[in-house]
């Protein structure tokens, strides 16, 4: 149980750490508080344990990969780094008993792989716990008569904080850069504009070097186009859905109706987007392709419509829910200035509850937009995967989510342009997800100011 | 003391001598609680009636029940007879939508729509078909902002956003918005209340001009604006219509004992 | 009062159509909020209907000749080694003596899943006395005898003859459904009749486990410094901006993310607890400082007061009065959190834990698989048993999910004050 080892080498200096601390404290007498030293050495000890943590876990695979790489018989060691990174894939693979060796020489090198990564195990808990004890063995030595435990815990754990308010632009910031290294690497192999404005998407690269269209073409203008199709037949769902359940949940429902009637809503939100995917390719599909051969057209068994009709209903409590704010936040001065003048409701909602709500109803429109795009399993599951460039709701269309899952799972070579195509596609998503979350988000924002 | 007072009837002269519209015995209940007691007052055409009395004293809330905008705020219920012309407006006979056409309504706060100066005062007529293509919109706009006396402030912005007025101008812009529908009667609710002395000063005198042409009834705190602007007055008390009667009369000589006590400043 | 006679008139006359559009208006609203509710309506009853058989198993009874014979040999090998398949074809043969022609045996044998005869090993192995003897047990039907017994109807994989076989089994009281424990109890397998979310379950723990031990304290601490100490300033304004904007980012790019460097950049395993984890604390991370945020800055002002005058650090007031206040709110929202992350599949796939597993993963550095990951590699297989297993695993999915947000729910209810 290295798990349970693990947590005692954390905790045990830890624990150690507040009594020692505490007792320091009763003993030394004076106007303290034995509870801030407590917490000074029992941090002094964590803080130190889980960095160590941390970065063993971080490094680990790298540095037994590299010693193991670097015992290799020589014939294997000599190679290019791009061979040697496979070689030692393989390696690792045998070692965790998925693949059976084919030589001698790799079966030692699993071997001694295995031995390396038992020693890892076994060494972790203790490296841990030697830095924990020497994080105590610090603080112990800074208890003196005017030391002020209380502010220094309290500068730590306000060190603390700030690094972790961090983590929010940390991962942004990973993000764009991981895309977006690939992605270079990506346009290296692919020049930009064949990628934004090629019209032929098959990045299945051949099997052999030297077979035909061994590059695969990446032109994903038809991967853009399924995209938008979904995209678009969602928005027409869930636009007129979602807006009119909320003009009736904000303007006419009875309170009891609007008690049941919006969590009901909100409840499409929270079911998973597999359970969607599997109800859009089992239930839905069928029903479409059914009904296009009643109507006496050919509808495909994956068809563009069945998955943007359940990522529409998906998406109505988007539209709904932060339109149903807007709504309820135009002022009521306005309505009654309206129905005083002797309009009806509908009349008052359309013409002036509406007008005033326009810019928060777009921004709620823009985040939803943004989710049909960025929307994954429904699309996986009930969408297709061949590109094709076509208007038709009824043909099957694949999108930037579908090609960047599919691209990405299974067995992927580094390097290849058709696993940095993924990326490539990925930044795409980000960026355009990106602007359009950040407009909403000023919309939105200026338009409660304004009311508020 | 209560009790007393339930059944103490309302002093002075309840009737006009043209009444436009006329309240007998009207009750109104939030939930479970009244909020006004058995009020009956007449209002007379081309006349201004003044409803005072202390705040919370209910006088907003009938003057909301003299055009069914009570209606709109949930658990409210109301029972008694308002007549408009003799229709009952509480009865089927008479549709809200039309009520509203003819009794118009201003309210304490300027509330002009996001939309432009035109647009605000053309959108009554629009709503209820009253205007056919532009030239007759025009018509009605520039003949409502004349009577109101914005005309020459705002003829050159007519496209400019309403929302972009003074205080006063708002206000104005709302009469004009009201008047613009042609209504017969014109309810205010307190409409200077947030607005500077000029422009209260000015909207005394846009008052007094449309009594010609309206019955208008206003809600104010100021016992001076009353004084000022009405030909008759009513004093509210908790929920009760304490006395009605020609304004000089209620200032002069109070017939109740608690509409003096007002006027002199005992309690207010 | 000309004016006055026209408006009347113009008003009454258009008063029909008016209120007709209004009425039109209204019933286009309830509308709306039926067809969602028709949806849900009919989205949770195909769920169920094809989602509750699968929590039940048809059996056959069976009594297994276990010759002598086929023990040669000594102890424990003999024991494991033996051609169990052999035996429970052998004696399932037995009952059909009508079965005459290759095809028809085949057939026949057929009806018994690919897991009973492990099941006989597993009772041999635990009482090796039975060897030599006979055992009569309750073993799994296959999935298109499954299929056929309890929908009564269909069973397309069954030829007429088989199906024929199976009346006769049920006339002769060797059938009967039972509550499927193993659903439950069994890792996943390539036959839906012995295919259970064991191994999904444990996967799932471990990788909330890890979503929660990292995404809480850290959302809580960032809550805590943005809204108590953080001065106004850009840095503070893009972490804001961040955080707004990673709350509505494409859940793909958290698995690119994910991929690139948790994988390709620090080397973690794939498939793992740990690194799925990671990836999904990143994705609740938002919503845990939305939430802990809100909840902090509804501890009213004179209760940060209050303390501060008793001479009360910030830091103090923090820890003694303003968390333990909005400790409803914060967790709150870290379970509505940790739901999300529970739904959640797409960033799973890329770090690979669709992989199709046998074993229970027993930590976070085991490869492992995922409940809607489950529900996804279910969904995507051919047989036809495993329509019902998907929806009974998204029935299993969904009722954590109920549970998950009814406790936000009795939380918010019973601890959440209003100021």
């Amino acid at each position: 149980m290295p798990t349970v080892l693990l947590f005692a080498a954390v905790l045990a200096p830890v624990a150690l750490g507040y009594f020692f601390g505490r007792r320091w404290a009763l003993g030394a007498g004076g106007r303290r508080v034995p509870g801030h030293f407590g917490i000074f050495v029992g941090l002094c000890a964590l803080l130190p344990g889980l960095a160590v943590l941390a970065l063993w876990l971080a490094l680990e695979e790298r540095v037994v990969t590299a010693m193991a790489a670097a015992a290799l018989p020589a014939g294997l060691a000599g190679l290019p780094a791009e061979r040697l990174a496979l070689v030692m894939n393989q390696v690792a693979n045998i070692a965790a008993g998925t693949v059976a060796a084919q030589s001698e020489a790799m079966a030692a090198a699993a071997a001694h792989y295995r031995a390396l990564g038992g020693y890892a195990q076994l060494l972790m808990p203790l490296a841990v716990a030697a830095a924990a004890a020497a994080g105590f063995m610090a603080g112990r030595r800074m208890l003196r008569a005017d030391f002020a435990a209380r502010s220094a815990v309290e500068r730590i754990v306000l060190a603390l904080f700030m690094v972790c308010s961090c983590a929010a632009i940390l991962t942004t910031v990973g993000i764009v850069l991981s895309v977006l290294f690939e992605t270079l690497r990506f346009f290296e192999k692919v020049s930009p504009a064949e990628f934004l404005f090629g019209l032929e998407w098959s990045p299945q690269t051949a099997i052999r070097q030297d077979q035909v269209g061994a590059s695969g073409s990446f032109g994903a203008v038809p991967v853009f186009a399924g995209t938008l199709l979904i995209t678009v037949i969602a928005m027409a769902v869930a636009a007129p859905l979602g807006l009119l359940s909320a003009v009736y949940l904000a303007e006419y429902a009875p309170r009891r109706v609007r008690a049941v009637a919006k969590p009901l809503l909100e409840l499409l939100a929270g079911i998973p987007t597999v359970v969607y995917g599997f109800f859009a390719a089992l239930t839905v599909a069928p029903l479409v392709r059914d009904g296009g051969a009643w109507l006496g057209l050919t509808a495909a068994s994956e068809s563009a419509l069945a998955a943007g009709l359940v990522m529409g209903v998906m998406i109505i409590p988007f539209v709904s829910s932060l339109s149903d704010d807007v709504i309820s936040a135009v002022p009521a001065a306005l309505r009654d200035g309206s129905l005083g003048l002797g309009a009806t409701r509908s009349e008052t909602i359309r013409r002036v509850v509406l007008p005033a709500a326009l810019p928060g109803i777009a921004g709620s429109l823009l985040l939803a937009v943004s989710r049909a795009i960025g929307e994954t399993m429904i699309v996986v599951m009930a969408a297709g995967l061949a590109a094709r460039l076509t208007a038709n709701p009824l043909d099957a269309v694949t999108t930037v989510t579908v090609q960047i899952v599919t691209l990405l799972t299974g067995d992927q070579e580094f390097d290849s342009a058709k696993t940095l195509a993924a990326f490539a596609l990925g930044l795409l998503l980000f960026l355009v997800t990106l602007i359009m979350n950040l407009i909403a988000l000023f919309i939105v924002r200026r338009y409660r100011e304004n009311y508020e | 003391m209560v009790k007393a007072e339930h059944n103490t009837p309302t002093a002075g002269d309840i009737t006009a001598a043209n009444p436009h519209m006329r309240a007998r015995g009207v009750n109104v209940y939030y939930g479970g609680k009244q909020a006004i007691f058995s009020v009956s007052v007449d209002i007379g055409r081309n006349e201004v009636l003044a409803m005072i009395g202390p705040s919370g004293c209910g006088k907003s809330t009938f003057l909301r029940c003299l055009n069914r905008m009570n209606d709109t705020i949930p658990n409210c219920r109301m029972d008694g007879e308002v007549t408009l012309d003799g229709d009952d407006i509480y009865g089927g006979k008479l549709d809200v939508v039309e009520l509203r056409a003819r009794v118009g309504m201003v309210f304490q706060k300027p509330n002009p729509f996001p939309k432009s100066i035109y647009d605000n005062v053309a959108y009554g007529p629009r709503l209820h078909g009253l205007v056919q293509g532009r030239a007759q919109t025009d018509e009605i706009v520039q003949k409502s902002l004349h009577r109101t006396g914005l005309w020459a402030e705002v003829k050159d912005d007519l496209g400019k956003a309403a929302t972009g007025l003074s205080g006063g101008q708002q206000q104005r812009l709302c009469i004009a918005r009201a008047i613009a529908v042609s209504p017969e009667v014109i309810l205010m609710d307190e409409p200077c209340s947030s607005l500077d002395p000029i422009a209260t000063a000015r909207i005394e005198e846009l008052i007094d001009e449309l009594r010609r042409h309206y019955a208008i009834v206003i809600v104010t705190h100021s016992m001076q604006q009353a004084a000022r602007v009405s030909q008759r007055t009513a004093y509210f008390h908790l929920g009760r219509l304490i006395e009605v009667g020609p304004t000089p009369e209620i200032f002069t000589r109070p017939q109740h004992e608690l509409t003096e006590n007002y006027l002199t400043g005992r309690f207010g | 009062m000309n004016d006055a006679s026209q408006t009347v008139s113009v008003v009454r006359a258009g008063l029909h159509k008016r209120r007709a559009a209004e009425r039109r208006f209204r019933l286009a609203g309830a509308a709306a909020v039926a067809v969602a509710a028709l949806f849900i309506a009919f989205l949770f009853t195909v769920i169920v209907k094809n989602g509750l058989p699968g929590l039940w198993q048809t059996r056959i009874l069976l009594t297994v000749e276990l010759p002598a014979a086929e023990f040669q040999g000594r102890g424990e090998a003999a024991l494991k080694g033996a051609n169990y398949r052999k035996m429970v074809r052998q004696s399932l043969l037995g009952l059909f003596p009508d079965a005459t022609t290759r095809g028809e045996r085949r057939a026949a044998a057929k009806l018994l899943s690919e897991g009973a005869p492990y099941q006989v090993r597993r009772a041999v192995l635990a009482d090796p006395d039975l060897a030599g003897g006979a055992l009569t047990l309750w073993l799994p039907a296959a999935s298109s005898v499954d299929i056929f017994h309890k929908s009564g109807a269909g069973g397309g994989k069954l030829s007429d003859w088989q199906k024929q076989k199976v009346a006769q089994l049920q006339a002769a009281g060797r059938l009967r459904t039972v509550f499927h424990r193993g659903f439950f109890l069994n890792n996943d397998s390539r036959s839906p009749e012995l295919a259970g979310i064991r191994g999904a379950l444990a996967g799932t723990f471990y990788t909330l486990l890890v979503t929660l031990m990292l995404s809480f304290p850290v959302g809580v601490a960032a809550a805590c410094y943005l809204e108590e100490f953080a001065p106004r300033n850009r840095w503070t304004d893009l972490a804001e901006i961040s955080i707004n904007n990673l709350a509505a980012v494409p859940s793909v790019v958290f698995g690119l993310l994910g991929l690139a460097v948790f994988i390709n950049f620090f080397g973690l395993p794939r498939s793992v607890p740990l690194v799925g984890g990671l990836v999904l604390s990143l994705m609740t991370l938002p919503t845990i400082i939305i939430a802990a945020r809100a909840a902090l800055r509804s501890v009213p002002l004179s209760i940060r007061q209050a303390a501060l005058g008793m001479g009360a650090s910030k830091m103090q007031t923090l820890f003694h009065h303003v968390l333990p206040l909005s400790l409803p709110g914060i967790l709150t929202g870290t379970i509505i959190g940790m739901a999300q992350a529970l739904g959640e599949s797409a960033p799973l796939l890329m770090t690979g834990m669709v992989a199709f597993l046998v074993n229970t993963p027993g930590g976070v550095l085991d490869p492992a698989t995922v409940l809607p990951v489950q529900v996804f590699l279910w969904a995507d297989s051919p047989e036809r048993g495993f329509v019902e297993k998907t929806s009974a695993a998204i029935l299993v999915l969904i009722g954590f999910l109920v549970a998950m947000n009814l406790l936000a729910v009795i939380i918010r209810a019973k601890f959440q004050k209003r100021w």
